[in-house]
Formats: C-alpha cells, structure tokens, sequence
C-alpha cells in the first residue's frame, strides 16, 4: 500500500483529526483530576507558539511582544472577571491586545524590521509600568484578585480558542493573503511593487495574532489567582513561544505544535527538580536550534519524508 | 523651581546619561557593524556590575581598578561568542543540529530503559547516546540526505536569527547569574562621601563615575577616528565587501567589534553598580533604554549614541522629579515621537 | 497626452543631486529608453516613478494623475509596473506563485483565485515558463528569473511598463530573444520605458531615447538623433 496515497487522502486526515478533536473534547470525562489541567497548558502553549509563528514565520518580523499580549489578556480578566461573563472578557481581552497590536504596527511596520523589534521588546517592561501608574492613581491600589474559574471550564475555553486559531491559520495560509505574507517575507520591496498593501497586510495579520495570544492570557488569568502587572507580564512568554516554534520548526503549523508540546511537557517534568537550571537548559536548546537547526524538527522530518517518499516513486 | 533643582536634574540627568552613552555606544558598534541587534546587551551590564561587586565585597579590589578588569574579560567573552555563535549563522549547517536531536532522543530513550534495570544514569545515557547519533547522521547523510544541501539566509533572516540567537543568550546569561547570585538586590558603598556643587549635593562616586565615562566614551571615539583598527572597523561599516576588498580582514573586525560593543556594556556596569544597586534581573530595563538611545541617536552613529545618552539621561531626570515611576513611559514616548518623525534620530544616516 | 510625464523631478542623497530637475514624457504605445553612464540617475528615477522613493521637489502624473507621492502598490494597482535592476523574485515560491501574486494584487484585485490562476498560466505561457511553473524561483538561470520578473509584473496589468536592465547578464542569444519579448509586449497595447546599457538592443527596440548624466538629462531624441549627438558621445567617451 503506497503510503502517500493513504495520508494525503482528505478524508482520512479529516477522519483522524475529528477522532483527535473527540477524545479531547471527553477528556475530563475519562482522565479526571490533573491531567485537564496540563493538557489545558499544552493547549495555552500551542495557542502562544502557533500565533507567533502566524505572524513572525512568513514575513520575517521577530515578534517579541507575546507576553506583552498575554499579560493584556490576564489583566482584562482581572479586571473585568467579577462583572462579566467568561466568553465576555476573553474577547474583550482579545480585543484590545489587538488594539495594542494595530497601534504598535502602524507605529513599526512601516519602518524596517530592527524598530518593530526593539519596540515590541520592550513593551513587556513598558506596559505594568504603565498599569501600575494608572492602578495607582485611578484605583489607588495595585494588583487584583482574579475572580476563580473551575478548571474544566478553562479545559473546554481553550481547547476552543485553539481549534478556533488551527482553523483561522490553515485558512490564512491557503488563502491570498498567506501567499501575500510569504511574499512580504521573501522580498517586501518586490511585494509592495506587485500590488500588495504591505503595512496594512502586516499589521492586520500582526492584530489576528495578538487576538489569540490576549484570549488565551485571559482564560488562563484564574491560574494565578492573585495577579499585578509584574505577575501578569512575565518575559518568559515571549520566550518560550519562540523556542517553541523554531525548535518545533516555523515553515508548517504542525512545527509549533510539536515545539509547544515537547517544552510544555519537559517544563513539567523539569520544573520541581530543576527550577533554575531547566531555563538555562532551554535557552541553551534556543541558541543551538537558531544555530544548527534552522527548519527546526519538522523541518528535519520532513526531508525525511521527502526523501522515502522519492524513495518509493524512484523506479517510475 | 530654584537653580539648585535645575543643577539638580542636569548633573544627575549627565551622571545617568553618561552611562547610558557607553552603553549605548556599545550597542551601536555591533548593531552598526556586526549587524547583531543585540538584546543580551544589558546581560553583559550585568556581568560587568556583578565581577566588580564580588571583587569589591571579598577581595576589596577598589572598582576603579575593576574596569581595567572587567573591560577585558567581557570584551573576550563578546569576541568568543561572535567567533563561534554568529558566525555560524551565516553558515547553517544542519548536521550538528541533527546529532545533538537525535543524540537526545537517544540518550533519552537509553535513560528510560536503564532506569527499568534500575541502572538509570543520566550520565551513562548520554554517553552512549551521542555516538550512537553521530554514526546515525553518518548513515542518514550518505543514504537519505544525500545532495539536499542548505542554502545561507538572505541579510533580513540573518537579523532575525541573530536578534533571536541573542534572546537565546540573554536567558542564557540571566539565568547563570540568578543560580549563582540569586535574583536579589545586591549593592556595595564605594566613594559615597558627599561633594557639594553649587548648593546642589552629589556623591563623590556619581561624580567620579561620570567623568570616567566621558573619558572612556571620548578615548573610544578617538580610537575608532584616529587609529587604523578604528578606520578598519568603520569602514566595515559602511560596506563590508569593499572593506574586505581593502584588506580588511572582515571576519576578524565583526568579532573585534562585537567583543569591543560588549565590553563597553561591562565597563559601565562596572560604573553602573559604583551607584546604584544591582540585580541578576537588571540587564533587561537597560537594554531596552540602551536600545532607545541607540534609535534616538540614529542607528548605527557612535556619536549620536553618545549625545542621546546624554540627553535621554537628562530627560529622564526631569521626569523622576515630577513621577519618579514614568521614566521608562517618557523614553518610550520620545521613541514613538521618533518613530513617527523622524526614525533616522539625531545623526543618523 | 502622454501616458506618464514628470516635470521638475528631484532626489537627493544627503548633499548629492541623484536626479536633478527632471523633465520627461512618455506617450501611450511607445517603447522608451534611457540610457547614461552608471550613476547617472536612471533607476533613481524609476524609483521615484514606481513610488519606492519620493522626490524632492517636482511632479509626476501617470495618465494625467499626480502619483507623486503615493505609496508603490497604489501606483502598481493604477497600471504602472516595473522590474528591478538586481532580480527581485520571490526566491523560496514557485514560479507560479510568483506570477500568480501579481494577477491576485494587481489592478484586478478583486479577481476570483480560478481567474488569477488562468491568467497567471497564461502569463507563463507568454514568457516561456510554462514547463518550470512548479520549480522555486531561486534555482531558475538568471534569464529565467528576469522572466518571471516580467510575468509577474505583466500580471498586474499594467499600462505602463517600467524595465530596469533587462538585459544585464545576458548573451546575444537572449538579448535577441529578450528584444522580441519586449515587442511582443508593446503589441499588447502596453507602453514601455525601459533602461539599458546593451546599445544594440536600444537602438534597436526604441521609438526614443533619453539620456541621463549626473542625474540631468542631457539629451532627447530618436535613436538615430541619439547615436549622432556629440553631446551623448562626448558623455560615454570621456568617462
């Protein structure tokens, strides 16, 4: 049975990923207890890298603001969580992390890639302390109390979002717009002079992104219980997003996904043995995958790939 | 408000700012340069404050004396760096990438089993697993992989994975730092004997730490203007492949600049922690106003990283007096005006 | 009323005059070119006509419409299209992509992606890519690339056709063969303005030629007026 055949078959990919969507969607029913809560963790990841790599990945923008975005989404929800309901401020956090988004790419995105860099580098930093001036002066107090959410409703909100954000990025990428962003990322001069609003391709594109990393802080907000805008805006989001996504391998979405897993899983493990060390390790996985991997894992297995399937058709 | 607080802000807006410019320039010279946007700068601020507190604290190396010692240990580690780590990207080679996955995935594999047999050694593991994964790549490359090769990034993918290699590094450094010295504050008293100018009234060590970094900021300037490696290395800034045509040995001047970018940074951490207080986690904040200033100054201008410093200093002294809180949000500010008019800076080009 | 005209064009670089109070004329169906020693201004000026840079001072119209200052896919998606004097492809994309991107974000942007595609192929076909419409741009020869350049730029559909160097690279063979497509284009109705250094295809294509030197323009005329003029010899002579 040739092999090809029977895995690109839309029905059978179809098939699989229905059988997938369904066992997740039961799993509280049949595995109780912990382990909604880690794969709740595994989707939070998958919603982070997958979004960084919607944007960053075709165009080339090394986008180091995701955590600025998520920890939008876990003040809305600390703000908002005692008076609105769950689906409510998930979208309004969704919301206006892309309204930081659209502002910080109509400042940026017309300029050359280093400034959109650097500016989204450092709103991490900027943003609480923006916050905690406001918190201060306008509440006069500082830091909140998150209203507290049971945990299989979290299961079920982001395992939600990040069906909803699989679809969204299949359909961006097979669409015209997919094609205009890798052709922003090959050559933008080039882009621009075929007809392709480039600025407002980026930072339309740059906003979807922000949606989905600001739904997913706030759904996760109830994790933390007590927040202030330095909990709330932790720079190891917009790191670990990136690891995950170059190691995972940024050209497919299943590279991120891949990343998202193995480093969730591995910061689970490492996390009680190894608190300090596991990070130094991870950067250290960072540098060397920017450095000798540069397709990532997917990469490397699709070459694989690419190769048996030569394989099998070389006598013909 | 009186002369005194006018005096006030200014020498402590020029104190500040005359870190801030060394930092700066350093950041300058390899971004401008070695084209590497650096985001570890402020790590190596960090590094530079805390070899001078532990010389401080337990030998009592006057920290005056430690920029002699801390300038060239973080200009070898800047130049080491480049040579092995940025380099290589112009290079990507998967092969080292393909053993070190695979010869995880080994080892790993080889730790789970053992650990049935109750022999679980992570050590043992990896020893057999790595050459087990060099022969592997051996095999896959002579059969699988033969003749895909790669091709090098294109200069806007060699600034991305540059800007990413260094976020890679900067959690590298911090987190050295915070196993070794933990994430609190550490500080020492060095020169705090007061000095009064003009009614207003400064540490003698603020005023000690900013003539110092005039002095270097301007010896660095002299040495890139007046002497041949300087020449060298601004030409390799304006055009790397005629430079090379020239004679200039290209490669060598990325490191050299890298490594002299970093030890700017080193050197006025050294400086930084004569007043104020350090921490592992103190490189991030820097970076970010170092990189303002940078922009504010116009990238890839020495001076005017040297005169932004200078000025965003003062400007962020005016602001503490009114909100002492807002200084970053006033930096930020002055770079979205930047952005919006004129994103060159002052001197760019 | 000519198709793009430009009146007082200026661009400087620092303190250098690339292009200096520049006055120029293109009419509906002719092939143009402009020619110059190397720094003289040419692509300067393309750039500043495709809106990649904007001028100093001075007026361009294209179809009687100020485009001065617009941004470079508004000015593409009103019918001027250009390739570039370095190859521009989109290097990891099939040649097809390539292509096709210009029928999806041109002057038909609305168009169904069936169309673009029919059009895209058709463009292929047009140029002579037909048989490497699966292969990445970057592993095509350096003729191939200057193709595809051109189709994709064909695909927007323009009026206007500015080509930067077409020729640069290329042996007698493909000059000849690059000439041809150049008729073959102006026979479709487009109208083409074209910088070269390969005299013979000028002389030879060109219903008028302009001169550019130190970024003026020295002279204007037939080829023939062109290839007498002591000013212009005088130009190529004594650099």
């Amino acid at each position: 049975m040739n092999i090809t055949r029977v895995t690109s078959n839309k029905g059978f990919v179809l098939g699989l990923l229905g059988l997938i969507l369904v066992l997740l969607a039961t799993l509280p029913l049949y595995a109780p207890g912990y382990t909604p809560v880690l794969m709740t963790s595994f989707f939070m990841y998958i919603v982070l890298s997958v979004s960084w790599t919607l944007f960053s990945s075709p165009t080339g923008y090394m986008s180091l603001a995701t955590a600025a975005f998520f920890g939008v989404g876990i003040y809305t929800a600390a703000m908002l969580g005692k008076d609105v309901p769950l689906s409510v401020f998930i979208i309004v956090g969704g919301l206006i992390s892309s309204i930081v988004a659209i502002l910080v790419g109509a400042l940026t995105l017309r300029l050359k890639g280093v400034y959109f860099a650097i500016f989204t580098f450092g709103l991490v930093m900027l943003i609480p302390q923006l916050l905690v001036f406001w918190e201060l002066h306008v509440y006069g107090t500082r830091g909140r109390f998150v209203v507290v959410i049971d945990y299989n409703t979290i299961y079920y909100a982001m395992l939600i979002i990040s069906m909803i954000l699989m679809v969204a990025a299949y359909l961006i990428r097979r669409s015209k717009y997919g094609l205009a962003l890798q052709s922003i990322g090959e050559y933008e001069e080039a882009a621009a002079h075929t007809g392709i609003n480039v600025t407002m391709i980026k930072v339309i594109t740059f906003a979807v992104s922000a949606f989905f990393i600001g739904a997913a802080g706030a759904t996760m907000a109830t994790r933390w219980t007590y927040v202030d805008p330095y909990i709330a805006f932790n720079p190891l989001f917009s790191f670990l997003p990136v690891l995950m996504a170059i190691f995972g391998g940024m050209r497919q979405l299943s590279g991120p996904i891949i990343g998202a897993i193995i480093f969730a899983y591995l910061q689970e493990k490492l996390i009680t043995t190894f608190t300090e060390l596991y990070m130094l390790i991870f950067g250290i996985v960072l540098v060397v995958a920017i450095l000798y991997l540069p397709n990532g894992l997917m990469g490397l297995i699709l070459r694989l790939w690419k190769r048996i399937q030569g394989g099998q058709h070389a006598n013909t | 408000m009186d002369l005194v607080t006018i005096l006030d802000i200014v020498i402590g807006g020029l104190l500040i700012g005359g870190i801030y410019a060394l930092i700066a320039m350093g950041l300058s010279l390899q971004y401008g340069v070695s084209r590497v946007l650096n985001v570890a700068h402020g790590e190596f601020i960090m590094l530079g404050a805390f070899i001078t507190w532990v010389l401080y604290t337990t030998v009592h190396i006057n920290p005056l004396i430690s920029l002699a010692i801390v300038g060239p240990i973080i200009f070898i580690i800047g130049f080491l760096l480049h040579r092995t780590f940025f380099r290589h990207l112009l290079t990507s080679s998967p092969v080292l990438g393909e053993i070190i996955i695979l010869g995880a995935l080994i080892s790993w594999a080889i730790y789970e089993l053992l650990k049935v047999t109750n022999t679980g050694n992570p050590l043992i593991a990896i020893i057999i697993g790595i050459p087990v994964a060099v022969v592997l790549d051996f095999i896959f490359h002579k059969t699988l992989f033969k003749g895909m090769g790669t091709s090098p990034p294109s200069p806007a993918a060699f600034e991305g994975s540059s800007l990413l290699a260094t976020f890679g590094l900067l959690y590298i450094i911090q987190n050295i730092a915070i196993i070794v010295w933990s994430s609190s504050s550490k500080g020492y008293s060095f020169l705090a004997s007061p000095v009064n100018l003009g009614g207003a009234v400064f540490g003698a060590n603020r005023l000690v730490t900013l003539g110092f970094a005039v002095v270097i900021g301007l010896a660095f300037y002299l040495f890139l203007v007046r002497t041949r490696l300087g020449k060298a290395i601004r030409a390799a800034a304006q055009d790397p492949t005629t430079a090379g045509l020239m004679g200039v040995n290209i490669n060598q001047v990325l490191a050299l600049c890298f490594g002299f970018g970093a030890a700017l940074a080193g050197v006025a951490g050294v400086l930084y922690s004569m007043c104020f207080s350090i921490s592992a986690t103190m490189g991030l904040e820097r970076t970010i106003i170092a990189i303002i200033v940078v922009v504010l100054g116009g990238l890839g201008s020495i001076p005017g990283s040297f005169i932004g410093g200078l000025l965003l200093g003062i400007i962020g002294e005016i602001v503490k007096h009114f909100e002492p809180s807002l200084a970053l949000a006033a930096y930020y500010i002055i770079f979205i005006l930047l952005l919006m008019i004129r994103p060159k800076g002052i001197m760019g080009k | 009323m000519p198709i793009l005209e430009g009146e007082g064009v200026t661009k400087y670089f620092g303190g250098l005059a690339a292009v200096s109070n520049v006055d120029f004329h293109v009419e509906q169906g002719e092939i143009v070119g402009l020619i110059g020693p190397n720094g003289a201004g040419k692509t300067t000026l393309f750039n500043l006509i495709s809106g990649a840079l904007v001028p100093k001072s001075g007026v361009i119209k294209f179809k009687d419409k100020n485009i001065t200052r617009l941004k470079p896919h508004q000015i593409c998606r009103m019918g001027v299209a250009r390739t570039f004097q370095s190859v521009k492809v989109f290097a990891n994309m099939p040649v097809m992509q390539n292509v096709l991107l210009g029928s999806l974000f041109g002057v038909s942007i609305g168009i169904s992606s069936a169309g673009a595609s029919r059009e895209a192929t058709e463009l292929l076909e047009f140029v002579g890519l037909s048989a490497v419409r699966a292969t990445p741009a970057k592993d095509l020869t350096l003729v191939n690339q200057k193709r595809v350049e051109v189709a994709r730029a064909l695909a927007t559909k323009p009026e206007l056709l500015l080509l930067d160097e077409l020729m640069a690279g290329l042996n007698t063979t493909e000059v000849a063969q690059a000439m041809e497509l150049v008729t073959r284009i102006r026979d479709k109705g487009i109208t083409i303005f074209m910088i070269e250094h390969v005299m013979k295809a000028i002389m030879g294509v060109c219903d008028r030629i302009m001169v550019l030197h130190h970024g003026e323009k020295i002279a204007e005329g037939t080829p023939q007026e062109i290839a007498t003029s002591k000013t212009v010899i005088d130009v190529y002579l004594g650099e």
